[in-house]
């Protein structure tokens, strides 16, 4: 069957169309900033499904899932196409709670190592917006040495029987399946014995806590499975290939933004912000002409600026394989220590008010907040430690550190004093 | 560097690199030092002829198209002027030629484009004035006739120069003029630079009189093409100092593992390892931003003086960090005149200096943002 791919025009149009007709635009009120727990449980369970009503309405318009392939429901288009998309997006509300970690990594994870009756059955569920996914890779003893999984799966006839604790999963109070890293085999080295399942978070032995963060958000949530049981067509990928999985899942994960299954509308900045965030501070603060001030402005919008051109530069090299896939950690590593100087630039504009404030302070409010949660964007996704190790290893080919946990059983590899037997 | 390279591109970036390698080594660069003009003009001649002055001109100037975007084509050759740390006035050229596009100057456009003549900007200006909205120079019209007054400095190869393009203000506006280089009333004062081959000059003129045709465009009315010329500067001037940048990472990095202490190479320290990738992510950084600049000031697009004054904020500041850092990766070798590092060096001090400081253009993003809130 020979089909015609649609021209970049074409599609812009009817984008445009959809959109304008559609979509609200996104009054930008004052720059109090997104990551701060203003939401009751009862609006954030409403934004959700507000967020799955957008979806359900791209995927009738043709729009959800522009780079998935049709088979599964989605529109077997471009890169390209996404990013005419997010160009038109620009300003509009869009699904943002379904694009990560629901598009990438568990799309992408899913498309890539799922079998047929499962990418079947999941892919257009998510893309018309009736499953949202989680992931079930971080432990409490481990963070960003996922493969240190303890959380183990144990077969028991046709099915597998799961205990652990996972952690730091967004928002799996409100979502509908998981994608879970679990150990398999602890009788050989520590990547070959894990394997990955998938699962709906509501059922018999899961409980989902919500964590409270110092500022008060309660959007992360740990997960304690005992005796999970689930059938073996849960399981996604080899038995103890879950390493192969994993590395595949966390390059996903690394692409976030970048990720072809992901919308991501052009301009839109996450807290902290872009220059014009910075410029409202600075005239809260009637410092507009205070040179030093137009400094931090204008270093605040220069990283934003950079950051945009750098993910851009980043994600188009690894889809056209003129950078290496680990590039996506120069990507991450910037993105985190820029959001943290501009989560300091703001609470430096914000000056006294960044201590204490009141409801008439306006635009100089809650910076103190977002300072305090500064590191959250450098240690969220793989800390930035990681990602450095990731550029001198993988990028730059500089030597691996040592490692005593590879050549052994993973029983018998040094754990944490907490973690111990 | 821009990401992928259209074949004509390619081919650009190829004859410069060679071309640059085979007469500018490091080895002549060194005998360059003591040169009083930096660079042979027999050698801005040839390379001229491979188009290095060329990209910014219509074809009906004469100018040459590789892929139709003058500016990104150009940034090409910029990245491995940096990466050569190679001699020649290769920014005020190019933008002289720019400005003089679609002017009478035919003559001139026509000696700039074969590089048998060399025509310079004399655009900044000394402390307290080196800020970029501050010119104090002064250009007023006398019947039939317009009056210069004022210092400009730093002005490259002035002393090459057989005509100069002077930006100065005239009331409340700016205005433009090309002035031949021997009209009385200009003194040249040569200046001690950071970089090796790259000559400037402090140009004063003292009632220096021009005809009225001298003007280009309107007079007091030219902000619109300075401004252009500007960002066009800047542009240049980042992707050079990236291509330094890469040429020295790349040298840093084959040190990592070539050089070895208390018995291991230092690309195996943990703590070396994530210098390099902070490195490799402002190098990174500075590859995105620069081009980034590059599409959007060569399109005109809106965010054009945005992004091109974040480019040199971005590569401004990052580009000395990063050749510091390579400069302490060496040790006592990194700040030796026989090391080649100090070449690259030099070019990122200059980048980070001309045209306006990282700071400078970050207050000048603030009032283009400040412009935008106040329309909006």
């Amino acid at each position: 069957m020979k089909t015609e791919v649609e021209s970049l025009d074409s599609f812009r149009e009817r984008a445009r169309e959809f959109i304008r007709k559609n979509l609200r635009p996104v009054t930008q009120r004052s720059v109090a900033s997104s990551l701060r727990a203003h939401k009751s449980d009862e609006e954030e369970l409403a934004a959700v499904a507000h967020e799955r009503k957008l979806q359900r309405m791209l995927f009738d318009a043709g729009l959800a899932g522009v780079c998935v392939p049709r088979e599964y429901g989605g529109q077997g288009l471009t890169p390209a196409h996404q990013r005419v998309l997010n160009a038109e997006l620009r300003g509009y509300e869009y699904p943002s709670r379904l694009q990560v970690p629901t598009f990438t990594p568990c799309l992408s994870v899913l498309l890539e190592f799922g079998t047929e009756a499962q990418k079947q059955q999941h892919v257009p569920a998510i893309l018309k917006g009736e499953e949202l996914w989680m992931q079930f890779l971080s432990e409490p003893s481990c963070g960003s040495d996922v493969a240190g999984a303890l959380t183990t799966a144990t077969r028991q006839g046709d099915d597998w029987v799961l205990n652990g604790s996972k952690v730091w999963t967004t928002g799996a109070w409100w979502s509908d399946w998981g994608l879970c890293l679990a150990r398999t085999n602890w009788e050989v080295s520590k990547h070959s014995g894990l394997t990955v399942f998938m699962f709906p978070i509501k059922i018999a032995g899961m409980e989902v806590r919500r964590i409270e963060m110092l500022n008060g958000s309660k959007e992360f949530c740990q997960e304690y499975l005992t005796d999970v049981r689930i059938p073996d067509s849960y399981r996604v990928g080899g038995v103890d290939a879950g390493w192969t999985v994993g590395t595949r899942w966390m390059f996903h994960e690394r692409m976030a933004r970048n990720s072809p299954f992901v919308t991501a509308p052009d301009g839109e900045v996450r807290a902290g912000g872009s220059g014009s965030t910075m410029h409202a501070i600075a005239r809260a603060a009637g410092k507009l002409e205070d040179p030093r001030a137009q400094e931090l402005v204008g270093e605040a919008q220069t990283l934003h600026l950079v950051g945009e051109a750098l993910r851009r530069r980043v994600g188009q090299g690894i889809v056209t394989r003129t950078l290496s896939d680990q590039a996506s950690a120069i990507a991450r590593l910037f993105v985190g220590l820029a959001e943290a100087r501009r989560a300091t630039i703001a609470f430096e504009l914000a000056g006294g008010a960044g201590a204490a404030w009141t409801p008439d302070d306006g635009d100089l409010g809650e910076w103190g907040i977002d300072f305090l949660m500064r590191q959250a964007v450098c240690i969220g996704g793989g800390t930035t430690e990681i990602a450095a190790n990731v550029i001198a290893e993988r990028v730059l080919n500089m030597p691996r550190e040592h490692a005593p946990d590879r050549e052994v059983a993973f029983r018998e590899v040094p754990r944490s004093r907490s973690q111990r037997e | 560097m821009l990401l992928e390279l259209s074949s004509e591109q390619e081919f650009f970036q190829k004859t410069t690199a060679r071309f640059l390698e085979d007469h500018v080594p490091v080895a002549e660069l060194r005998r360059l030092r003591d040169d009083p003009t930096g660079f042979k003009r027999d050698y801005w001649r040839r390379g001229a002829e491979l188009g290095w002055t060329s990209l910014l001109v219509p074809e009906e100037d004469g100018g040459v198209s590789v892929s139709g975007r003058g500016l990104v084509d150009l940034t090409v050759a910029a990245h491995e002027f940096g990466r050569h740390a190679a001699p020649g006035p290769f920014v005020s050229s190019n933008v002289v030629a720019l400005a003089l596009s679609g002017s009478a100057h035919k003559e001139l456009i026509a000696g700039l484009l074969d590089g048998s003549e060399i025509a310079t900007w004399c655009f900044s200006e000394a402390p307290p004035h080196d800020e970029l909205r501050e010119l104090s120079f002064s250009i007023e019209r006398d019947g039939e006739q317009l009056v210069l007054n004022g210092l400009k400095r730093p002005v490259e190869s002035a002393d090459q120069a057989s005509q100069f393009l002077v930006t100065g203000r005239s009331g409340g506006g700016l205005t433009q003029v090309i002035v031949p280089a021997g009209t009385p009333g200009i003194t040249l004062t040569p200046m001690t630079g950071v970089d090796l081959t790259r000559r400037f000059s402090a140009v004063r003129f003292e009632q220096v009189r021009v005809p009225l045709s001298a003007a280009l465009g309107g007079i007091g009315d030219a902000a619109v093409a300075v401004e252009k010329q500007l960002q066009h500067a800047l542009v240049l001037l980042a992707a050079e100092a990236v291509g330094a940048m890469q040429a020295a990472f790349d040298m840093t990095v084959e040190w990592a593992f070539d050089r070895y202490s208390f018995g291991r190479p230092l690309a195996s320290y943990q703590a070396l390892k994530h210098r390099y990738a902070q490195m490799a992510t402002w190098l990174q950084a500075s590859h995105a931003i620069s081009d980034a600049a590059a599409r959007a000031v060569n399109d005109g697009a809106p965010d054009a003086g945005e992004l091109a004054s974040a480019a040199k904020a971005y590569v401004g500041e990052y580009g000395s960090e990063l050749l510091q850092e390579c400069v302490q990766l060496h040790g006592g070798i990194g700040v030796t005149y026989e090391h080649d590092l100090h070449l690259f060096l030099r070019r990122v001090t200059l980048a980070r200096a001309l045209f306006g400081t990282p700071d400078a253009h970050r207050r000048r993003i603030a009032r283009l943002i400040a412009q935008k809130e106040a329309a909006a």
